[in-house]
């Protein structure tokens, strides 16, 4: 079965089986290698990305799902928010192993585009749904509010 | 400081420490990964990565030696006597003509930073600029790139600084003598009249300046020298500082490649489906309806279960599903956790092997005044790293190439040559950077390199195959930190000072029967008791027993390994104690501590502080101390712990002092404490592997196998004690006291003691 869908900003068809979550057509297909398997049943975030600007874990999202619609992954992150975030993330070197980072950057930048000051109790909310096992969680919430502040102005 | 690093027995004060970590002599004695220096692994991962075949030419320290000068290089390229075969020259920096320093990292990095730390210590030496460093992990070599500790390739025991401090200096500061003698050769100028700063080489009275890059060609013609001089630690520009992390950035924007994001040509995808219980094996499999799924390429029986091979990796998922495969469970563990429990609780009634005795602990507790006691569980806990092991191999016209995020490099090619029969240079392996690791890598008998062999191997063609392991095979494929029972006596006299100490410690040992039974020394695993034997504390009448368990489940070091255990059950049953006493809990352990213990006291007397300089407990809280040495690095936490309201622990804050020598890069040991610090939190708050009655595992996956969420995390504040002594590792030491930090807040806070981890019970 084709599935046609934006990608990053581009149009693209994956002739695959219909159930194939798109986590692996990102990977496998398209060999965009930035969105992680971690756990295969949406419990650890690292597959996030983002499906018509909504977060997304791709792991159990199938393909057919998102015919027709737009998947950005962190390879085609391109906004002010995303930019605030991961100059953040590399100012306070907040990644260790670094295998969970471009899920939560993922969660990071969608957060700040619905709450650009988010309060410590909107960051876990936006955010508990990504491990971390290295517990990167203090420089991740330090981050998130020095992104904020440097969107702010 | 040199006699330091080339006697490894300094660093190991307590008895027994220096044969835990000097493994020497136990390992193969082959020395035979010369067919991987003729083929150049650096230079086939390259090309793997980057499409390229472009090799840089440039300096590269080490490697292009004339024979004649190599007996000369040892000093400059030293390794400790505890390798074999003595002085060897290395090849740990390559400067290109570009001007990039690319410095090659021995220790895999996963997190713990080795490869901006020991690239940090190379631009000292060197002087070159921060932004012209690179850094790149090490092929398989043991001659080359042996952990000095160790005496083979391996990372662990938080050890990476420790063995690389004055190696990697030196080799800098070779490499400077070298560049700078290039210089004074072309501009006709005296070598004593060059100054290099930030990566740029000045000779000022002619005004001439140049590059490193521009000076790489002639440079590696020069000799290396024998003795180059070190810095002066006041000589220091980044050592020390906030250097930033080499890898932040690509890690950051999905850049970074693990061993997962490879897609060489013509892959073949993967899956294994294990036993369902340790011990069994594969008794008949019916592979049609796996067969029959549209990308599915075969399927194979492989010692350790069975494999399915597809074009991609949802097809090989399916397909794995599909299977109908009949175990035989004859050979197999059927015990619950709850048997082994109670197996265990036996042993400890009875006296162990003695791992530590000093007076007389039977005596001191018959005359006790008051006599407490304690009988304690800890569970099994899996890694549970994020990227779940996984490998590419080829075998392809009798050659081997394998990549992975190999922790003991040495192990895991002995492995795979023994799966393709091969000698270990006919494997090339290359180390990827890996999602974690948290001890779950570092496989003694490389037996995840031989299972990604056996399924290369099994399919029988030489096109690359990715084995993945999901997280089901992850939390369900043991390795676990060994479950434990620890039963404590302890007495006080009529003063309430503590006079009688008897600690009998049931676990089984994951060194018995593989190529590391040599650090078991005289009975005694130090993996067992490290932590409880070495306790600081003057108790006149103490012992330490060991009963070694058999077990059918597979185990492995865990993040401080034994120090998990024993940190957490000494320091909470002292604490216990110190209560009953009518003593408090700083003020207490240092009375213990004595005079005998600065470092000890320095991290203690610190977090006090820190805690303290925080203001009164808020209403409602607690907090409970934590101090723990362990891989020589020394951390005292205080933990801040209400309750949540439905009578589980909310832990708030953790304060943590730390002293692990020289802080060569201090926003790294922070990370480290901080990291550590919610790992330990999330096992002994929430982590549980726990065995059904016919020794299944319940947890699967993160759904049950809880980690440690954002949520849960407490603020951290972290001081870095300032050190000259030689520096230790940050990898493993934060994780021991936050347990204890916590379980004590909580037993003060609500009076209830934690024997049994974890603290929230896995239905709650």
């Amino acid at each position: 079965m084709a599935v046609t869908f934006q990608l990053n900003g581009q149009q693209v068809t994956a002739d695959v089986e219909p159930d194939t979550p798109l986590l692996w057509v990102i990977r496998d297909t398209f060999h965009l290698t930035g969105t992680k398997f971690g756990c295969g049943i949406a419990q650890c975030g690292a597959c996030t990305v983002h499906l018509n600007g909504m977060t997304r874990r791709s792991c159990v999202t199938p393909v057919s799902q998102v015919e027709g619609g737009t998947v950005t992954t962190i390879e085609g992150l391109d906004s002010k928010e995303a930019k605030a975030i991961q100059d953040a993330w590399v100012g306070i070197d907040v990644p260790q192993c670094g295998f969970c980072q471009s899920g939560q950057v993922m969660s990071a930048v969608a957060l700040l585009r619905e709450v650009p000051k988010p309060t410590d109790d909107n960051i876990d909310q936006a955010m508990a749904g990504n491990i971390c096992r290295c517990a990167t969680y203090v420089r991740i919430r330090q981050a998130i509010h020095n992104a904020a502040d440097t969107l702010e102005g | 400081m040199t006699d330091h690093y080339n006697d490894t027995r300094p660093l190991f004060a307590h008895a027994g420490r220096a044969a835990d970590q000097t493994v020497t002599g136990q390992f193969p004695t082959d020395d035979t990964l010369t067919g991987a220096e003729r083929t150049d692994p650096a230079l086939s991962r390259r090309r793997f990565l980057q499409g390229t075949a472009a090799m840089t030419m440039g300096l590269v320290i080490g490697m292009h030696l004339p024979s004649s000068a190599k007996a000369q290089s040892g000093a400059a390229v030293v390794m400790t006597d505890t390798v074999e075969g003595g002085f060897t020259p290395n090849a740990f920096i390559r400067i290109a003509p570009d001007n990039t320093v690319t410095v090659i990292v021995k220790h895999i990095e996963f997190g713990q930073g080795p490869a901006t730390g020991l690239s940090t210590l190379v631009a000292e030496e060197l002087d070159a600029d921060w932004g012209q460093m690179r850094a790149e992990m090490a092929p398989a070599n043991k001659k080359k790139y042996a952990n000095t500790l160790f005496g083979l390739q391996g990372t662990g025991g938080s050890t990476a600084m420790a063995n690389s401090y004055e190696q990697m200096r030196k080799a800098g500061a070779a490499a400077r003598v070298m560049l700078v003698q290039a210089a004074a050769d072309k501009w006709g100028v005296s070598a004593e009249d060059i100054s290099v700063a930030k990566g740029v080489i000045s000779h000022g009275a002619s005004n001439r300046s140049a590059s490193f890059g521009d000076l790489a060609a002639d440079a590696a013609a020069l000799e290396v020298p024998a003795e180059p001089t070190l810095k002066n630690p006041d000589q220091f520009t980044l050592i020390g500082t906030d250097v930033p992390k080499l890898d932040s950035r690509d890690k950051t924007t999905g850049k970074q490649l693990f061993t997962l994001d490879l897609y060489p040509d013509n892959l073949v995808t993967a899956t294994t489906l294990h036993p369902p219980q340790f011990g069994a094996t594969v008794k008949a499999v019916d592979s049609k309806k796996a067969r029959a799924i549209k990308g599915v390429i075969d399927v194979k029986a492989v010692p350790s279960g069975v494999a399915v091979y597809a074009e991609n990796t949802f097809a090989a998922l399916k397909g794995r599903q599909a299977l109908s495969v009949t175990w035989d469970d004859r050979n197999a563990e059927t015990r619950s956790s709850a048997q082994m429990q109670a197996d265990y609780s036996k042993a400890v009634q009875g006296e162990g092997a003695v791992a530590r005795s000093e007076g007389d602990a039977k005596k001191g507790l018959g005359d006790a005044d008051t006599v407490l006691e304690a009988e304690y569980f800890f569970p099994y806990l899996a890694h549970a790293p994020m990227e779940t092991l996984d490998a590419v191999v080829q075998h392809k016209e009798g050659k081997v190439t394998v990549w992975m995020g190999s922790q003991i490099q040495t192990m895991d090619v002995g492995a795979l040559a023994g799966v393709f029969g091969v000698e270990p240079g006919a494997i090339t392996l290359n180390t990827l950077y890996a999602g974690g690791s948290f001890g779950r890598r570092a496989q003694p008998g490389g037996e995840f390199a031989a299972e990604a062999g056996e399924v290369a191997k099994a399919l029988g063609s030489d096109r690359p195959v990715k084995l993945m392991w999901t997280r089901e095979n992850d939390i369900q494929g043991g390795r676990y930190r060994p479950l434990a029972v620890h039963r404590i006596r302890g007495g006080l006299d009529k003063n309430g000072d503590i006079v009688a100490w008897d600690q009998q410690i049931a676990v089984q040992s994951f060194l018995k029967g593989t190529a590391f039974e040599g650090m078991i020394q005289e009975g005694i695993d130090g993996t067992a008791v490290e932590g409880s034997r070495d306790l600081p504390y003057a108790i006149p009448n103490l012992r330490v027993g060991q009963h070694l368990m058999d077990n059918g489940v597979t185990t492995l070091w865990w993040r401080s390994v034994g120090h998990t255990h024993n940190g957490y059950a000494t320091e909470t049953f002292l604490d216990e104690l110190l209560e009953k006493a009518g003593k408090d809990p700083v003020e207490g352990r240092l009375a213990l501590l004595g005079d005998k213990h600065p470092r000890y006291r320095g991290v203690l007397e610190k977090v006090a502080a820190m805690a303290a300089a925080a203001g009164k407990v808020p209403a409602g809280r607690q907090r409970g101390v934590g101090l723990h040495k362990s891989f020589n690095t020394y951390v005292a936490e205080i933990a801040e712990v209400s309750d949540a309201g439905d009578g589980t622990p909310r832990v708030h804050k953790v304060w943590c002092a730390v002293d692990c020598g020289v802080a060569v890069n201090p926003n790294v040991i922070r990370a480290q404490m901080e990291g550590g610090i919610g790992y330990g939190a999330g096992a002994v708050l929430f982590d549980a592997i726990t065995l059904t009655d016919n020794g299944h595992v319940t947890e699967s996956n993160f759904d049950r196998y809880r980690s440690l969420r954002i949520n849960e995390m407490p603020s951290v504040e972290v001081e870095v004690i300032a050190s000259a002594e030689a520096p230790t590792g940050v990898g493993e030491p934060g994780v021991p006291p936050v347990g204890p930090a916590i379980a004590n807040a909580w037993r003060r806070l609500t009076g209830n003691s934690v024997y049994r981890l974890p603290l929230v019970p896995p239905s709650a």
